[in-house]
């Protein structure tokens, strides 16, 4: 639904509404891309110390400037963000994977089920986010492997929660009370009106949940209980930063933390794009 | 025909009764009036007799037998808001084929266009979804039409107009309708005098005392 009648030139070169949201969609989507692809585009290079080029700032050279050790801090930043998209893009899924499994359970098999998974939920809302995540890495004793689990605990209830909204609600509505009575089986229900809800919600959801795992595992890196120090991850560089900022060498922590706020906004922002493609209200105009 | 027997019904066992002792027959071709102003059980009377909901007591019978409870159930019910009663993410053209594929005859009679055909829901007015709505049930398997307050929320030209369709495919198919309406013109307008019940607080009362089973 456009708002002009006469079409500009700038309007017809950003086409309708769906084709922005395509654009939007595509563009975030490789953007991300990008980043998980450098390290193997650009090299390990830049990670060895060059002591004749140290605490450069931002030049053409080096766009990121350099460390204390002469270290490209570009590249260093791009290898850790890489590094941390992965983890956060496995420990999202995983989670997603939880809270759609929990989710669908709550909401169709009713009864004790959706108390206690209901009750866990409210339990996990309850607690303060970053200390659950610090108390389960500390548990299974840090490391990636710590990281990934505890990111992948403790994002799934907001997940559960809308799925389980979304399973009773297009299950206690007139249309599929109707369908039974036009004679369709609760398979076929389930396959053609619960489905096409479902997978909006999850897909949305999983696409909004990596940004959270993305910082989370920065947060975990950052205190220092994440990712082993060596390596590259950027909760790590951002850590190592704090040190030098007082110096003057505002581009190491600076430089880094607008890749990962770049990072998690394209994230974000597919996540919208893709929401209101899905969405038949807003797909068409 | 289809009966009803001594139905009573309530949502909970703690709550009031909403239908008490309600008897009903109708025959095929008839339109039976079913008329009472707000909260008094209208709709889920019409619930009761469609199969939505099971009666806590009492049967209801068509030709002598129970209502199937898988397949196309041959009594139909016409819901008041039509936006609710089609999945919001399916195309017009799905949603009218989802039971048996209508008649073009009852299609053309209701002033469906083709073009709304690719159309989703949201696209669509009330008049014209809740003619999408009647269109889906007006097919050879349909015995029984329950109208619930089918044309409560259109304007007068919809209202005449959706009737005459209905009224016709019922006379020409045999189909047996009822008409749940407060709204006693329209009443008096499509079914005969005697064909009328009219709900009061004794069949119906909120907070009549529960009976001993």
């Amino acid at each position: 639904m456009t708002t002009t009648l006469v079409s500009s030139p700038i309007s017809q070169f950003a086409g309708n509404r769906r084709r922005r949201t395509l654009w939007g969609i595509a563009l975030g989507a490789l953007c991300l891309l990008a980043i998980i692809l450098s390290p193997w585009v650009i090299g390990e290079g830049g990670l060895s110390p060059m002591l004749t080029q140290r605490n450069q700032p931002p030049s053409w050279a080096h766009a990121f400037g350099t460390d204390w050790l002469g270290r490209d801090m570009l590249s260093r930043s791009l290898h850790g963000m890489s590094l941390s998209l992965r983890i956060g893009l496995l420990a999202a899924s995983l989670s997603a994977l939880i809270g759609t499994g929990l989710g669908l359970a709550a909401g169709t098999l009713g009864g004790w089920v959706d108390a206690v998974i209901t009750w866990i939920v409210d339990v996990f809302f309850s607690l303060p986010h970053l200390v659950l995540l610090i108390l389960i890495a500390f548990a299974v004793g840090g490391g990636t492997k710590g990281v990934v689990i505890a990111v992948a605990l403790t994002h799934w209830t907001s997940l559960a929660r809308v799925i389980r909204a979304e399973v009773l609600q297009v299950n206690s509505s007139d249309y599929v009370q109707l369908s039974h009575r036009l004679g369709r089986s609760p398979l076929w229900i389930a396959r053609h009106h619960m489905v096409p809800h479902v997978i909006p919600q999850l897909l949305v959801g999983l696409i909004l949940l990596f940004p959270h795992a993305i910082l989370h595992e920065a947060a975990l890196s950052f205190i220092g209980i994440g990712l082993s120090p060596h390596i590259p991850a950027i909760g790590i560089i951002l850590a190592e930063s704090m040190r030098h900022l007082s110096t003057g060498y505002w581009w190491l922590g600076v430089m880094p933390g607008v890749l990962l706020l770049l990072s998690v906004k394209a994230f974000d922002w597919l996540g919208e794009n893709v929401r209101t493609l899905l969405d038949p209200k807003t797909s068409q105009g | 025909m289809l009966k009803a027997e001594g139905l009573w019904f309530r949502y909970g066992t703690h709550l009031p009764w909403v239908v008490r002792e309600q008897t009903l027959a109708t025959a095929p071709g008839d339109v039976l009036g079913l008329m009472a102003p707000s909260g008094y059980g209208k709709t889920t009377l019409g619930k009761l007799l469609a199969g939505y909901l099971i009666p806590s007591q009492g049967r209801i019978t068509l030709d002598a037998q129970p209502l199937p409870s898988r397949g196309y159930c041959p009594v139909q019910i016409v819901f008041q808001n039509p936006e609710l009663a089609v999945n919001p993410r399916w195309r017009i053209d799905r949603i009218l084929r989802e039971g048996h594929p209508p008649q073009l005859q009852y299609l053309d009679a209701l002033g469906i266009h083709s073009s709304w055909m690719s159309r989703y829901p949201h696209e669509l007015s009330g008049g014209e979804l809740q003619r999408i709505a009647i269109a889906r049930v007006l097919n050879r398997h349909t015995r029984y039409l329950i109208a619930d307050e089918m044309t409560a929320m259109l304007d007068a030209n919809t209202q005449a107009l959706i009737w005459q369709v209905v009224s016709a495919f019922a006379q020409q198919s045999g189909v047996g309708i009822i008409a749940i309406s407060h709204d006693q013109p329209l009443l008096n307008r499509i079914c005969q005098p005697q064909a009328m019940i009219r709900l009061n607080r004794d069949q119906s009362l909120k907070y009549a005392p529960k009976p001993t089973v």
